[in-house]
């Protein structure tokens, strides 16, 4: 098996990235880490900086201000890289799609691999499927 | 009459227009010339709290609400004053109500209307490449509606 | 001499675009300070000119996911307000107990990332595990453990079942015990008053000029509480204090909040012990031509909406003013004249969009860059160290 996937799927860093999000997700992402949660069971931690992450986890509908900034962190990001869209928004725009400011859905500006829908998604659907993601490699 | 609609009666006369929606609002009307004046008296001499100001493209003119709150009487002020679309500016209330700074900006950049006076008025919302000129709180700049 | 700082640190990675809060230092004195915000501009008010009233209430809901209640809670009283709609008694109340549950959950969030800012990490996460139960409890009323969409024109959307009050009360004292205990911690530890007292004060004079609002203006002497002052809901009708200081400092905003919480949940018992019989809803609802606000305390300040009804389906014009956007600009009186270690906490001090408070730099007087957000809250770890040293004799 090659050694990158074995690490990545072992211990893969996570680094999370709020994107003009109503902070919502960006909280049941932090929750990730409490106690309840406690994400570091299955060997996931958060990168210091985007150079260390495996993971990238964008909420958010990435309104115009924050689209360039979006891809610079996902070219300075070291492959293999996924990223995952972490709620409505960032999946597709939902109610903010019509507006001046938003200006194309996350998808169309970096490339996705993972989609977790929800308004927020709980944070069990996270893990479940940030783990099936990860088994899937 | 209720005592603030009373006291600003007094002050500004045939000045002002006041409408008394309920004993918690009160509407008033006056011209955009009168408006440091005006914000002067319930900031400083009445002592309200500048809640916020909203911006309003209507048909024919803008409108610029002044949102005041009398907090000890449980009631609202709101100062309002009408704006020509052709030359649209009007003096900002910065040098009597700092904490208006940044709703000026925001109005300025949203619908376009000038705040002579205003220590700083950049832009404060949208991005450094939206194009100048374009506003997109006035009615003209289109909207999507789906059904 | 302009140094770079490689930046470390486990928590709080986000997004590092450097322009939001910018520091210009001397040494280790902030000398200047500018913000530079929109990276959140989703264009909501142009938005809810195209969609229907009641659509309305579920897009303001995402302004904000913190404070999800706060902008329905404000915009269904402005429609009211406009309209001249009435609000059943035992929809006041669950409104009442819904504000108040989201106060003490954005309370907890706000304590436990402060706490992370000075270095206690496990306040941080003993505080976050204790908002679960909080979460909780919105679950077994909404459906949902944030977004609640509990609020319609008129009354709310589902009804607190009385066989549910038991063990939302038992839920409730959970709660209570640790909020209790974190309250008597932070006011009484030395290093906490060593680290946090004099920091960032915000004069109230300052406060006034500046329109501040909620536990900001509170704590700078300012009595001014929508709750109080505009009552609606079922505020008016149980017993409860408003929490006031005089210093405007860190300390002071810190104590304000977590004494507020208390006070919630005093709020909450009454309501849920309390709450008449009838309905939840007025199903008689004529939205007609006119003008409204709506005005409600939200954990950080008033939230402001006011909204012109016409005669069509759509809002005419709706303006939002969430309450930090009175409360961030007063950083550049808090943190002028402070030093750099202690620039995040103030910032932070007012509660913004918690979002918001990472995005953070400090560059010296040639605008060579020094620090990053991660940096400045390392610094003020490290300065918490130095004041426990301090204080041990060390």
């Amino acid at each position: 098996m090659n050694l990158f996937k074995w690490g990545l799927r072992k211990a893969p860093a996570v680094f999370h990235a709020g994107a003009s999000a109503c902070n919502n997700c960006d909280i049941e992402i932090l929750d990730l880490l409490t106690p309840r949660f406690d994400i570091e069971r299955f060997g996931m931690t958060l990168a210091g900086s985007i150079r260390q992450a495996d993971i990238l986890l964008v909420t958010g509908v990435a309104n115009r201000k924050i689209a360039k900034k979006l891809q610079q962190l996902y070219a300075q990001m070291p492959a293999p890289k996924v990223v995952a869209a972490i709620g409505s928004c960032a999946c597709s725009g939902i109610i903010f799609r019509d507006s001046y400011n938003v200006g194309t859905p996350v998808d169309k500006i970096i490339p996705v691999n993972i989609y977790i829908p929800g308004c927020p998604p709980k944070p069990e659907a996270m893990i479940a499927a940030l783990i099936k993601a990860l088994n899937s490699l | 009459m209720q005592r603030v609609a009373e006291a600003i009666k007094v002050e500004f006369g045939e000045q002002v227009e006041i409408i008394e929606k309920s004993a918690k609002r009160i509407f008033v009307y006056i011209d955009k010339k009168k408006i440091k004046n005006i914000i002067h008296f319930l900031f400083v001499d009445l002592g309200a709290r500048f809640s916020t100001a909203s911006g309003i493209d209507d048909p024919g003119y803008f409108e610029i609400l002044y949102h005041m709150a009398f907090d000890k009487e449980g009631m609202f002020v709101t100062v309002k004053t009408q704006i020509n679309k052709s030359d649209p500016e009007i003096d900002s209330i910065t040098s009597i109500v700092p904490g208006a700074e940044w709703i000026e900006r925001e109005i300025h950049e949203l619908l376009g209307i000038k705040f002579k006076g205003h220590p700083n008025l950049k832009r404060l919302l949208l991005a450094d490449d939206w194009p100048e000129g374009v506003y997109p709180l006035r009615k003209e700049f289109p909207q999507v509606r789906r059904e | 001499m302009a140094r770079k700082i490689i930046p470390i640190g486990p928590y709080h990675p986000l997004l590092e675009e450097p322009e939001y809060f910018k520091f210009t230092v001397e040494g280790e004195t902030v000398v200047g300070a500018e913000v530079s915000i929109g990276y959140n501009h989703r264009g909501i008010e142009k938005l809810a000119e195209a969609k229907t009233y009641e659509q309305v209430t579920f897009l303001v809901e995402r302004i904000c996911g913190i404070c999800s209640t706060s902008h329905p809670f404000a915009y269904i009283q402005a429609v009211e307000d406009a309209a001249g709609i009435s609000v059943p008694d035992r929809a006041g109340y669950i409104r009442t107990i819904i504000g108040e549950l989201e106060r003490i959950h954005s309370h907890l969030l706000w304590v436990g990332l402060a706490s992370h800012f000075i270095g206690y990490n496990t306040v941080f996460m003993w505080a976050w595990r204790y908002r679960e139960p909080v979460l909780d409890i919105f679950e077994k009323i909404s459906g949902n453990r944030n977004h609640y969409g509990m609020f319609k024109v008129g009354g709310v959307r589902r009804d607190i079942k009385k066989e549910n009050i038991p063990e939302l009360l038992e839920t409730l004292k959970e709660v209570e015990k640790f909020v209790s205990m974190i309250t008597k911690a932070v006011l009484d530890d030395p290093v906490l008053h060593a680290r946090l007292k004099g920091v960032g004060a915000l004069s109230n004079k300052d406060a006034t000029d500046l329109c501040v609002l909620g536990p900001t203006a509170r704590a700078s002497g300012i009595p001014i509480d929508i709750r109080k002052d505009h009552p609606y809901a079922a505020y008016d009708k149980i017993e409860w204090d408003m929490i006031v200081m005089q210093e405007g400092d860190v300390f002071a905003k810190a104590a304000v909040r977590l004494l507020e919480s208390m006070e919630s949940i005093k709020i909450i018992r009454q309501c849920l012990k309390g709450m008449p019989e009838g309905p939840i809803d007025n199903e008689d609802i004529d939205i007609i031509p006119g003008e409204g606000i709506g005005l409600h305390e939200a954990p950080r300040g008033e939230v402001f909406h006011y909204v012109r009804t016409g005669s069509g389906p759509y809002p005419e014009r709706h303006k939002i003013r969430a309450p930090s956007f009175m409360n961030v600009p007063s950083f550049k009186k808090t943190v002028i004249g402070q030093t750099l270690a202690d620039a995040a906490l103030i910032t932070a001090a007012v509660d913004p969009c918690y979002c918001c408070t990472e995005r953070m730099i400090a560059t010296d007087p040639d605008n060579r860059l020094i620090a990053q957000g991660k940096d400045l809250i390392r610094l003020s770890q490290e300065k918490t160290e130095r004041v426990k040293r301090k204080l041990r004799g060390k």
